[in-house]
This record gives structure tokens, C-alpha cells and sequence, in this order.
């Protein structure tokens, strides 16, 4: 089975700040905004930068999403950000109505998605963004898995001409996609071949699945691990070729159940090939405060999780 | 200064535009599409520089946005007989498959439409956005907005107002039709909005207060004033105080037209007191 090197622990946020910092330096239309939480978003080095395209709106996400939207009226590419529920719950009919029903080119970044956010506990663990932003007619929902990966991905949606959800989070994790890789949004990310499970994970469970796979081949089973960065337009053309081979799949998110990657994949294969799935999520509930590794082990989220579901798919085959 | 004959049968038209709009689909908002056709027609007809071979991002172009997009009859009108999109095209208003939504949307791609609106109070955000792009793209066109008053009680327009009194966004005229009313009655029995002209200048924008607001020459006079004070580190707001459902008697005085369609015996009333001056559609 193919091995990926985590070449350090660092946060995926922090890939977000150097993407777009590279973007301040070769799109003069790229503009970044942000409601009170420069440093957290890592936003400083594009602010310092290129202080004339950075507009500190102040804790009002609703009116950022607006100027966002009408910066877009006359070429700009506006670049939000704030912590995942303040991009998306908060303002959930800002983006519905003036970014994605007008159908501006605005890119909502959004950092400490999930559980991992860790102490600050369940007011800032948004569990339900990706389904919020995925429902929306016309929004790509990306969320990525480690530092190079969400750097690439900011780079990319620049040149998508329409509007996007870029998910990322607040801990250290490890690096190990390519630094040089190309982004393609929408084109799952094949990690590992395997034939007896099909593992679809996205973000930080990209490498808690990888792994699960290791546990797994040291049982004598073979995964096949798909990291899914796009969660819309989701591609069904790899999760199909590879569920018909290993004939079931776990999918692994830090999301609810509810209206997450796991959905998706799920509505996927009913259409087209039905096969016994796991999912690997939070389970319709809120989180709490905690040390990230801690809560992922409580709520089932991490390698030791995605390995049993495994286990217990394969039984599901026919 | 005096108002030409044009558009006093500008304004006529459109009145009748309104009016037969709603009644047609028995939907539709006359009340403060009425109240603000002056409004409208003076910034279409001889305020704003704008090209009529539209183009979204509108560069060198003064643009609108209207956040209360209910009144989605009147900006219809008024963009269609400015030769925006042909005039015959309202008589699909609210009807399945048309380019005019119940509220204005950028969706169908109805030129003279930068926004989707319909969802109170995000207008104003918007209007700022596009005042910023401009500063940013060295273009010293204008931003026009146009809002409710009732609207105001939407917390989004404070964060708004806060925001573009602070930073001197100095390249945005919005404008408030201040009617005083709203769908469940009274503004001042709903939720007052107590003196708005303090709360704006708190808020440190430039204030304008225009009482003659169904007067086509006061408004161009206070559009024009209000063109001059741009530049100057501040926003502007006019607060522009007119009568829901004017120049219709039966609608004028009374919130009861805000959202309901007048049937055929009214519709001929209302016809005969605004005679057909540029050709229905």
C-alpha cells in the first residue's frame, strides 16, 4: 500500500493565509475582507501586503457578505473570512440571497470548522456547514485536508468564476499532500489502491483514514482511500469506480451525518450502484469543549473509528 | 426649474405600468411602487449617467440598487421604458417563465438588475461593495441605493450604516422612502425608527431631508445637492418622505395597498386618474 510522510504538524488555516498571500502577489482583482479575526484566518501577510485590498469590516458578518457581493459588480474577486459558523449559519440569507441566487463571485473562507475548533467548545463547532453550503444552487463546497492541499485550493477557486465554500480548521495537522500539487475542484484525490473497502474522506479525516489503512492491511485488509476535497460538484465518476470494485464504503467527515459528504456519497450509489455504506460523522448532535484529539476520539471521528466501520461494512457485502 | 413634459408623462406612464402590473397577476406591491415613481423616474431620466447596453460590472457607470425589492413594479417600469429591455416584456410581471420575478434578481439575466433583492435589509451592504470596487478601480462614478424605511428595522443596515459612516464611503447616495408606513400598519405603532435623521448623523453620514418626496423637481434639486456633497468623507442619505400609493386617491393615506392588487372596477378608477400618456405595453 502507498505511504504518505507527514512532513510536519501545521495548521490548514495557515495554508489558506499563504495562498492567498500568493494571490495578493499575481491577481491585482483578488480583495480579502475579514470580521475581527485577522490573525486567526492568518490573513496578516495579504493585509500587510496589500493594505488597499483589505477591508477589516468589524464584527458584522452579515454586512461582509455584502460588500462582498458588491465588490464583485465591477470585477473584483472578494476573498471573506471568519470562523465556519460566522461564514455560513450566521448568514445564511446574505449568501442565499445576494452571493449565490445573484450568483456573485465571492469566495467564503472559512476556518475552525468542526469539532477540532477544540476548547471554545459548541457555539464556534459548526457541524452543519457543509450541508448548509452544499444546498445552496450554484456553490461549490470544497473542504481540505492539510496545509499544501488548502493552499492550493485558494490559489484555484480564484479562477473559478463563481461562488465557493472553502472549509478549513484551527489545529496543527499533518502535511502531506504534494506542495506542488494542482488543485482541480470537483476531481477526487486517489491516496491508496485496495479491493475489499472503498474509504471516501475529506478534511482532517483524509489522514485518519490513511491511517485506518494501515491498521486495516496489518488485519489483512485491503482499503482503497479517496480523499474527496470537493464536496460539490462532487465526483461521482471516482467514488463509483472504486465502490464497484471493493463492492462497500465508509466515508469519513468531522460533520453531521446529516447533510455531509456521507449524503452525498450515499445518494450517489443509490442512483447508480447501491452497496453497503458506513459513515463515519457526528451523529445529529452538538459538540463540546475539549482537547481536539480528545473529542475526535468521543464522537467517534478519527482512525480507530473509520477502522471499525470498515470492518463492519465488509460483513455488509452480500 | 421646471419639471419637463416628459416627465411628468414619464411619470404618468409608469404609474399605469404599476398598476396594471399587479393587477394582472392579482399580486404585487403597488403601494410603494407608487410612492416612489418620481423617485425613480428623475434617477433614470436626468440623474444618472449610465450606458443602456448593460453590462453587470458597470464600470464608468453610476449604478442602483434597490433593497426593497418588493417594489420590484416601479423599478420594472421605469428600467424598461429607459431602454433596458423592451417594454412589452412587463406584461410577463410574476408570471412563470419571465425575466421579472416577483422581486428583482439577477438570476434571468434582467439587464438594469446587479442584485437580487426581495429578502429586506441587505441593500445597503451591497451598495457599499460596489461604492469600494469603484474606489479601488479608480472610477468616479456613483453608487445609488434606495431602501424602505420600514426596512431599517433589518439590524444588517446598522452594521451597514456603521460601517460607511466610519470609513467614509463618500461615493454612495442612498435613499430612504421614508413613507412611515408598513405591511402591518403604522411605522411608529410596528417599531418606531424614532428621528432618523440623528440616528444617521450619529452614525456620521451627510443627511438630507427631502419632505417633497412625490416632487419630481425636489428630488432632482436634492439628487443634485446630493451629487455635490460626494467626495467629501461621508455618505449621504436623503430621507425622502412620500406618499405610499400617490397619485392613485384611493391608495394615498392608508397602508392597505402595500402588497395587494387592485381589481377591475379599482384598476379602471386608478386608470382614469393617470391617462395613458407614452403608450401602455
Amino acid at each position: 500500500m502507498k505511504t504518505y510522510k507527514n512532513t510536519g504538524n501545521i495548521d490548514t488555516r495557515s495554508g489558506f493565509g499563504a495562498g492567498l498571500a500568493e494571490l495578493g502577489r499575481t491577481n491585482p482583482e483578488v480583495v480579502a475582507m475579514c470580521a475581527d479575526l485577522t490573525g486567526s484566518l492568518k490573513m496578516d501577510e495579504f493585509k500587510n501586503n496589500h493594505p488597499e485590498r483589505f477591508f477589516q469590516i468589524g464584527i458584522a458578518e452579515a454586512n461582509m457578505i455584502g460588500i462582498a457581493a458588491g465588490m464583485t459588480i465591477g470585477g473584483k474577486i472578494p476573498f471573506t473570512g471568519t470562523f465556519a459558523n460566522f461564514s455560513t449559519g450566521r448568514v445564511y440569507d446574505q449568501i442565499r440571497q445576494s452571493v449565490a441566487y445573484s450568483g456573485k463571485n465571492v469566495k467564503i473562507c472559512a476556518s475552525h470548522a468542526g469539532l477540532t475548533l477544540g476548547e471554545d467548545g459548541a457555539t464556534h463547532q459548526i457541524l452543519e456547514d457543509l450541508g448548509l453550503m452544499k444546498m445552496l444552487p450554484g456553490m461549490t463546497v470544497i473542504n481540505t485536508c492539510d496545509y499544501n492541499q488548502t493552499k492550493a485550493a485558494t490559489i484555484a477557486i480564484a479562477e473559478h468564476d463563481g461562488p465557493v465554500y472553502l472549509r478549513f480548521g484551527r489545529p496543527k495537522v499533518p502535511n502531506f499532500t504534494p506542495e506542488d500539487q494542482k488543485f482541480e475542484i470537483g476531481k477526487a484525490v486517489a491516496l491508496t489502491e485496495g479491493n475489499d473497502v472503498t474509504i471516501v474522506a475529506t478534511g482532517h479525516l483524509v489522514w485518519e483514514a490513511l491511517e485506518a489503512a494501515k491498521t486495516l492491511e496489518d488485519k489483512g485488509i485491503s482499503a482503497e482511500v479517496i480523499n474527496i476535497h470537493t464536496i460539490k460538484p462532487l465526483d461521482e465518476t471516482a467514488i463509483l469506480k472504486s465502490v464497484r470494485k471493493t463492492k462497500c464504503v465508509v466515508t469519513a467527515e468531522e460533520h453531521n451525518f446529516l447533510g455531509g459528504l456521507g449524503e452525498s456519497v450515499a445518494r450517489t450509489l443509490t442512483l447508480n450502484h447501491p452497496a453497503p455504506q458506513e459513515f463515519v460523522a457526528t451523529n445529529d448532535t452538538f459538540g463540546e469543549s475539549g482537547e481536539p484529539l480528545m473529542l475526535l476520539d468521543k464522537y467517534g471521528l478519527n482512525a480507530k473509528a473509520i477502522s471499525e466501520k470498515a470492518e463492519a461494512v465488509i460483513l455488509r457485502k452480500e | 426649474m421646471s419639471t419637463s413634459q416628459h416627465l411628468q408623462d414619464f411619470v404618468t406612464q409608469v404609474r399605469r405600468d404599476i398598476l396594471r402590473q399587479v393587477h394582472q397577476v392579482n399580486s404585487g406591491h403597488p403601494g410603494g411602487s407608487l410612492g416612489c415613481a418620481e423617485f425613480f423616474s428623475v434617477l433614470y431620466q436626468e440623474v444618472m449617467d449610465y450606458s443602456k447596453d448593460f453590462n453587470m460590472d458597470g464600470v464608468n457607470e453610476d449604478l442602483f440598487f434597490l433593497s426593497n425589492g418588493h417594489i420590484s413594479p416601479v423599478f420594472y417600469s421605469v428600467l424598461s421604458r429607459s431602454g433596458f429591455f423592451p417594454v412589452k416584456e412587463l406584461n410577463t410581471f410574476r408570471k412563470i417563465d419571465s425575466r421579472l420575478q416577483g422581486h428583482p434578481t439577477t438570476h434571468e439575466g434582467l439587464p438594469g438588475v446587479r442584485i437580487a433583492s426581495g429578502s429586506l435589509g441587505q441593500g445597503m451592504s451591497v451598495a457599499i461593495g460596489a461604492a469600494l470596487t469603484k474606489k479601488l478601480n479608480g472610477d468616479s462614478h456613483l453608487i445609488y441605493s434606495l431602501h424602505g424605511d420600514g426596512e431599517l428595522q433589518e439590524g444588517q443596515n446598522w452594521e451597514a450604516i456603521l460601517y460607511a459612516g466610519s470609513k467614509g464611503v463618500d461615493n454612495l447616495i442612498a435613499t430612504i422612502d421614508y413613507n412611515k408606513k408598513q405591511i402591518d400598519g403604522a411605522t411608529d405603532d410596528v417599531l418606531p425608527l424614532g428621528d432618523l435623521k440623528k440616528k444617521f448623523e450619529a452614525f456620521d453620514w451627510k443627511v438630507l431631508e427631502l419632505k417633497e418626496g412625490n416632487d419630481l423637481d425636489a428630488i432632482k434639486t436634492t439628487l443634485e445637492t446630493a451629487k455635490e456633497l460626494t467626495g467629501k468623507k461621508q455618505p449621504i442619505v436623503i430621507l425622502m418622505e412620500t406618499e405610499m400609493g400617490n397619485g392613485v386617491d384611493f391608495m394615498m393615506g392608508t397602508h392597505a395597498w402595500h402588497g395587494k392588487a387592485p381589481n377591475d372596477e379599482q384598476l379602471q378608477t386608478a386608470l382614469s386618474q393617470n391617462p395613458e400618456t407614452l403608450g401602455d405595453y
